[in-house]
């Protein structure tokens, strides 16, 4: 099977005669590993799990490769394990690592934002002016919200009366405060999106968090879960254990109830209304507003498609794009874990591209979600995935995979080491 | 990375038919799977198992421990099932070659 681009000759000829284009001109500076001429410069969008991991793994298995890493933010901040800073057994400090190990590897970190992309003259334009060019462009986008359908939500979020909390950072301090100020005897509800959305467990690792939290500080305080879907949508038997077992009389789960509106702290539903001192809304969730606008949503008007055996976009050549804003294979999460595991495919069929070699035929992925329900006690659902040739997708492996017997503290020091192995291995720490 | 190489292709010798077919980074590639918690190349840190510079013979064994139920574990008996033996043998030969992290 062969997957070689046909355009990938006439561009290495190309590429002695200087790639960045524009105000920028960083392409020709970044630094290359040994002697002889780059293979090509590759740009990456978005310096979460998924770009972060791309930059790096170009590097690593490059050779001599420019890679540009275009990030908005100075810094990365981790939602895994931002629900422990909610429940304040972890700090902001914790969560938040830099991107020098990735400059360290010779990766080009620009902090800024792509306001647009040129798939067909393969270049991309930065907010303030400038161009960067590429001969192939990794989007790690993330997700947006889709605010349209609940009423009053997205002019509370823009006020910073509601925070979603649902991407690290300013959100997760935010809501904090908010779950400090809180007079005890008051009710945190939480309202979760209808699947699919960004990491299934994550809703209900927060509510035990908050409720850990309460349970301390707040005793007479409540959590709400308010679930758009008929039922726990991860890991559910364990959750359902961990509210009976842990924040009985705290945690009240309520399925089936899609926010319809917000009124203040007020959540409209279906058939009622509840009233919270502090409420969270996770709203639905599309790729990032960069895939958008670039035309790449081709699934549901919602999500990118991609060719799995390189993580190209279905619907532009030469853009591979990355995690949560793919449509996901069968039983695929939306994960950082996962997002890791795309950039890996991804950064080893550019490589072949660029050299216009045949790409691997016979990836793997695999995903390993930790979720907190205590301040030490956690729980995990793995899986595997295997690519099929006949389906041209991944599909998990039958016996493989699972979840925990039961919460408990080794997960809990492995969910941490996780996490820090997970971000040394995508930031080259 | 020449090393690498030489460790892959060592590796990729127990399986022979299936050679000819195969991605020339198909080690390293699978070995990548397991990094986010074994760490790059095998270096893992705190609790995690480091897997660089691990005998591959003893890799093979553990994954092999784990998937019969040999091995009390947490998470692995779960994740080993999904990978072929043919797989944990090129995963196992490379790490072999890694250099565990100082």
């Amino acid at each position: 099977m062969s997957f070689e681009s046909h355009t990938d000759l006439s561009r290495r000829r190309l590429l002695g005669a200087g790639m960045a284009l524009g105000g920028l001109a960083l392409a020709g500076c970044a630094s290359t590993a040994g002697s002889g001429p780059s293979i090509g410069h590759v740009v990456v969008v978005g310096g979460g799990f998924g770009g972060s991991t791309a930059a790096r793994y170009l590097k690593l298995w490059g050779g001599n490769i420019d890679v540009t890493l275009v990030e908005r933010s100075a810094s990365f901040v981790s939602c895994p394990i931002s629900n422990l800073v909610l429940g304040g057994h972890k700090q902001m400090a914790d969560i938040t690592r830099g991107y020098d190990g990735l400059r360290a590897v010779g990766v080009k970190v620009v902090q800024g934002e792509v306001t647009a992309i040129d798939a067909a003259a393969k270049k991309v334009r930065m907010a303030g002016g400038g161009e960067l060019a590429y001969d192939r462009l990794v989007l790690s986008p993330g997700i947006d919200f889709m605010l349209d359908g609940i009423g009053g939500l997205a002019a509370a979020i823009d006020s910073g009366r509601i925070a979603h909390g649902w991407k690290a950072g300013p959100q997760t301090v935010a809501l904090r405060r908010q779950l400090e100020a809180m007079p005890d005897g008051g009710v945190f509800a939480m309202a979760i999106p209808k699947a699919p959305y960004r990491c299934p467990p994550g809703p209900y690792e927060r509510a035990c968090m908050v409720a850990s939290y309460f349970k301390v500080a707040k005793p007479r305080a409540k959590v709400l879960v308010l679930d758009g879907n008929p039922e726990i949508t991860s890991k559910k038997g364990l959750f359902e254990k961990a509210f009976k077992d842990h924040y009985a009389g705290i945690i009240e789960y309520r399925p089936n109830n899609e926010l319809k509106a917000v009124d203040g702290n007020t959540a409209k539903l279906e058939f009622d209304d509840v009233k919270a001192d502090v409420l969270n809304v996770i709203p639905p969730q599309r790729a990032g507003d960069l895939a958008r606008s670039a035309g790449l949503l081709n699934m549901n008007n919602r999500w990118v498609g991609v060719n799995w055996l390189t993580m190209e976009s279905t619907a532009a050549a030469g853009i591979h794009v990355l995690g949560d804003a793919t449509f996901p294979a069968p039983a695929m999460p939306k994960s950082g874990h996962m997002a890791n595991q795309h950039a890996k495919v991804a950064a080893a069929a550019i490589i072949q591209l660029l050299k216009g070699e045949a790409v691997n035929a016979t990836p793997v992925v695999m995903n390993t979600c930790y979720s907190f329900v205590t301040a030490r006690d956690a729980v995990h659902v793995a899986s595997v995935h295997q690519f099929d040739a006949t389906d041209k997708t991944f599909k998990t492996v039958p016996g493989s995979g699972g979840v925990s017997a039961a919460a408990n503290q080794v997960e809990g020091r492995y969910a941490l080491s996780w996490a820090h192995n997970i971000w040394a291995d995508m930031l080259a720490l | 990375m020449k090393r690498l190489g030489v460790a892959a292709a060592a590796a990729m010798a127990f399986v022979a038919p299936l050679a000819m077919a195969q991605d020339a980074h198909l080690a390293r590639n699978l070995a990548a799977t397991c990094a986010n918690c074994h760490g790059t190349d095998g270096a893992a840190r705190g609790d995690m198992k480091p897997l660089a510079g691990v005998a591959a013979d003893k890799i093979i064994a553990m994954i092999d421990d784990y998937k019969s139920g040999n091995m009390p574990a947490t998470i692995m008996h779960q994740i080993s099932k999904g990978y072929t033996d043919e797989q944990i043998r090129l995963v196992a030969g490379y790490f072999a070659a890694q250099q565990p992290r100082k």
